[in-house]
């Protein structure tokens, strides 16, 4: 008897993330006034929209780099890709590819500085990479800022600023709008589902599933539980993360294609800023922790997530009479989530620290509670 | 005489070689040297392992084991300090590697001390570790090797073969996490079981951590590798073991080979002896005790100290210390020796009673330890002894002044002043009585080498005018000369100001030439107080946990 509330309350607190903004949410839903149909709808779009840029970040957690802030430069390399794409005036489901095309290389290339620079901050690979995403962003906007229309043959005048070069602040996808979402797309009591976009989600999840099964996967999973052992069992550890964070960074930039091709517009500047920081409060949301994360945290995430994004602004503005306290507590808790994953993270490495100094072995703990 | 006996047996493989393969050793290790900066650490090593051989190696801590191993292992840490003169050779041939990988390759399999598996990972996937069985897949052609599938059935029955051959139960989907200790290591083992060319096995204290046991488990399971032709070096300070299992032992000291003998030639006393060596010349300190020296009153009496330092863990020990005398603590690393002078300083949690000169001494709390007049050379000179970017002087007087307010002017008002005059000359007194190499009381610490840094900290606690010394590894890291002149320092200062000394040492020599007792401490307690001049094969079996009760036997 004993023994099963023992587990039972295990299980609430290895949950208790999930479980906190689910008991929000159901609190939320009817102060909000939204009727069920809508909320549905808006649950299914976004799922289609988010859940793929989520995904890119299992990978580094499972080699052991914790959550990747780095993706963000794979959003950029996305980015990049859809506003050659529009300049070229190639629309629908060839415009994507051929976006997808031309930031396949370039989220190589920023993969593998990323881990690079990664394998240079061991231990510290988080806000390695938040930063990393910084600078970054400074080269993404030289890039589209001053050498689009200059360097970069640029021929849509449209699509420029008034002086000649650099991209507009914010350009449409006249071609690319909604072309996966709307390829096949059913209607089911009033809810439209875009039948491609989560069945490229699906294909990629079994995709993953089945990596985790191969051998690269394995030796990814070494080098995140220990990286001497896995050194000393003779496989490449500096080059396995560096590949964690390219496979990451590549899934990024193809997950924000989705997003924007959902959207149908693009803030060049600012679209990408934002992307780092949903998709990994999605993921912990869902019961991710820095060490493990999972599928199944991830479609959590990204419906828990964002029923609290969609209801929270209409709850407090029905209950306060202000619309603003919704949208500043979404904020509120999206950071607050990272910061106290981060927090637990480091508190439960400290003391398996500890622990382990006492010569106790509780590694085990380690993997366990989270 | 055994370099003749080795040129002969060369002579002899020679001759038979190039014909019968088998009649060389499986792995020959011949004439190895090596120094760490100038610092001889092995001379001369040579020794054969045949195959299906079991090579027991012994010797003390710092006797060069771990050298030899990391040399046979191709640890980069040799290469680094300067390589080694001397040849191994396997199976015939020279080898000479330039990082574990190769070892392994070679077939040489290295089972360590601590556990090098992955805890959350299974024993299947620990025992086959980047040697997994794998199937292949089309995206293999486009993405490289790595994308094949685990074979998840195949590496299961690989890895049950390989627990197998050492006779023990484990379950292959266990995890490491879960295992009891003796789990873990056979997993080790395991590992190394199923590289198919695996041909010399090292196990370097594989039973360190086991019970009683699991331990002869695991011997059996030796024995199982042995019969299957693995040669195996196995490095133990449990000497029984030892002789259960081995057919030849290697005895070690100050990097020299000592013994080679067979197993059967030897007894547990004589390994002991053998390890700890003759005397030489120890008699230079030592005064001759009169009678009245045994009435002198107890300065220092522990009761049940149980101190949880990490590594040196000390669990129940109770002492008592003359005032006046000079007690040795000794023992091998990790037994808890460290532990007892860091618990009477109340650095590291301590429970238990401590008496020192009829008061009791608060636990846990340095300043009251110090402020009762006790002090204490710290074996961790660069983390506690001293304050690396101060000065020399500063560093002499830093504890008495704060403790003893010595070197202090007070000016009218109560202000305290250093007094800059006495600072100098008493740095200057110590600089020459204890020959600091430096350039003078102002020099900074952190550019002196190590042996004048440790003459420094003997020098600062000196200033202190301690009632009771309490000196951890006073001679670590120092050269001989500095060794005499720090050890006669110490005993000037026991003899001229009656300072009682309870010095902690793991070198023996050094105890039995400057204490009167010596207290041998074995898994964190006291196994035995002998006189310092007891029979040294008496204080080596202590050392190794035996009682001196009778001639000892095990199970």
């Amino acid at each position: 008897m004993s023994k099963k509330n023992i587990s039972f309350s295990s299980l609430i607190i290895s949950n208790i993330v999930p479980l906190i903004f689910l008991l929000f949410s159901i609190a939320a839903i009817p102060l909000s006034g939204l009727t069920p149909t809508y909320l549905v709808q808006e649950m299914v779009t976004r799922l289609g929209r988010n859940t793929f840029l989520v995904l890119s970040l299992l990978v580094p957690v499972m080699a052991g780099m914790g959550l990747n802030f780095g993706m963000v430069l794979g959003a950029m390399a996305g980015q990049i890709g859809l506003i050659l794409v529009v300049d070229w005036g190639i629309g629908g489901i060839p415009g994507l590819l051929i976006a997808a095309l031309v930031a396949t290389p370039l989220s190589i290339l920023l993969g593998y500085f990323c881990g690079f620079i990664m394998n240079k901050a061991k231990g510290r690979e988080m806000v390695t990479s938040y930063i990393l995403g910084f600078f970054i962003n400074g080269v993404y906007q030289f890039v589209v800022l001053y050498c689009m229309g200059s360097i970069i043959p640029v021929s849509d005048p449209e699509l420029l600023l008034s002086r000649g070069y650099g991209i507009r602040n914010t350009m449409a996808l006249p071609g690319l709008r909604q072309a996966l979402d709307g390829l096949v797309s059913v209607e089911a009591s009033g809810i439209t589902i875009p039948v491609i976009s989560l069945l490229v989600t699906l294909v990629f999840c079994l995709l993953l599933t089945w990596f985790n099964k191969t051998k690269l996967g394995q030796d990814m999973r070494a080098v995140g539980k220990d990286m001497a052992v896995a050194d000393g069992a003779g496989i490449p550890v500096e080059r396995t993360r560096i590949l964690a964070i390219i496979i990451s960074t590549i899934l990024a930039s193809y997950g924000q294609i989705i997003f924007l091709q959902n959207i149908g517009t693009i803030n060049t500047y600012s679209s990408h800023e934002q992307t780092g920081i949903f998709a990994i409060a999605a993921l912990l949301v869902g019961g991710a922790t820095v060490a493990r994360a999972t599928i199944g945290n991830v479609f959590m995430g990204v419906i828990l997530f964002h029923l609290m994004f969609v209801v929270s602004p209409l709850a407090g503005k029905n209950f306060i009479g202000d619309a603003q306290l919704g949208e500043h507590f979404r904020v509120f808790v999206s950071y607050g989530i990272i910061a106290v994953t981060l927090l637990l993270h480091a508190w439960k490495r400290r003391r398996n620290l500890l622990a382990k100094q006492e010569g106790k072995s509780e590694e085990n703990r380690e993997d366990d509670v989270s | 005489m055994f370099q003749a006996f080795h040129l002969f047996q060369m002579i002899r493989s020679s001759n038979k070689g190039e014909r019968q393969i088998s009649s060389n050793p499986l792995l020959s290790i011949k004439n190895i040297q090596k120094d760490f900066y100038g610092n001889k650490v092995l001379e001369d090593i040579s020794f054969d392992l045949d195959r299906g051989e079991i090579v027991g190696l012994v010797g003390e801590n710092g006797a060069g084991k771990s050298t030899l191993m990391n040399i046979l292992f191709g640890m980069p840490v040799i290469q680094k300090t300067g390589g080694y003169k001397g040849t191994v050779q396997l199976n015939g041939k020279d080898i000479c590697f330039r990082d574990p990988v190769d070892a392994i390759e070679a077939g040489i399999g290295m089972v360590h001390q601590e556990f090098f598996l992955i805890p959350s990972f299974t024993a299947t996937e620990n025992i086959l570790l980047n040697r997994e069985s794998t199937q292949y897949n089309f995206l293999v052609e486009l993405f490289g090797d790595r994308l094949q599938k685990l074979d998840r059935t195949a590496m299961k029955e690989r890895a049950i073969r390989a627990i197998q051959t050492l006779g023990v139960d484990i379950h292959p989907d266990t995890l490491v996490s879960e295992m009891p200790v003796s789990y873990k290591q056979f997993t080790e083992i395991a590992r190394e079981i199923d590289r198919e060319q695996m041909k010399v096995l090292v196990l370097d204290e594989p039973t360190a951590v086991m019970t009683e046991s699991e331990a002869s488990t695991f011997l059996t399971a030796m024995k199982r590798l042995a019969a299957r032709g693995i040669g195996q070096i196995f490095i133990s300070h449990r000497l029984h073991e030892i002789l259960e299992v081995c057919d030849k032992i290697v005895v070690l000291r100050d990097g020299k080979v000592i013994k080679n003998i067979p197993a059967s030639e030897a007894t547990l006393r004589n390994i002991a002896s053998w390890m700890v060596g003759r005397e030489v010349g120890t008699t230079s300190f030592r005064r001759a005790r009169s009678a009245d020296d045994q009435d002198t009153s107890v300065l220092l009496s522990i009761d049940k100290l149980k101190v949880d330092m990490p590594g040196e863990r000390v669990k129940n020990v109770s002492l008592e210390v003359r005032e006046g005398e000079i007690l040795g603590i000794g023992g091998l690393a990790g037994q808890g020796k460290l532990g007892i002078a860091n618990g009477i300083m109340g650095l590291y949690p301590a429970q238990g009673s401590i008496i020192l000169n009829g008061k009791p001494l608060p636990l846990n709390n340095p300043l009251e330890s110090l402020k009762a007049g006790v002090a204490f050379i710290s074996e961790d000179r660069r983390g506690v002894g001293l304050l690396l970017n101060e000065s020399l002087k500063l560093n002499i007087a830093f504890t008495a002044m704060q403790v003893k307010d010595r070197f202090i002017k007070r000016l009218p008002g109560g202000i305290k002043w250093q007094d800059w005059n006495e600072l100098d000359a008493s740095a200057k007194e110590f600089i020459d009585r204890l020959e600091i190499r430096c350039t003078g009381p102002d020099q900074r610490v952190v550019e002196l080498s190590g042996g004048n840094q440790q003459k420094v900290c003997v020098a600062k606690v000196l200033a202190m005018e301690p009632k009771l010394l309490l000196a951890s590894e006073p001679t670590r890291g120092i050269d001989i000369g500095a060794k005499q002149l720090v050890l006669e320092v110490l005993r000037e200062f026991n003899q001229r100001d009656r300072t009682t000394i309870v010095m902690t040492s793991s070198e023996l020599q050094e105890l039995r030439s400057i204490c009167d007792r010596i207290a041998i401490v074995y898994e964190g307690e006291i196994v035995g107080i002998v006189p310092a001049d007891a029979p040294m094969e008496d204080i080596g079996l202590l050392m190794l946990g035996n009682k001196l009760v009778d001639e000892p036997t095990h199970a």
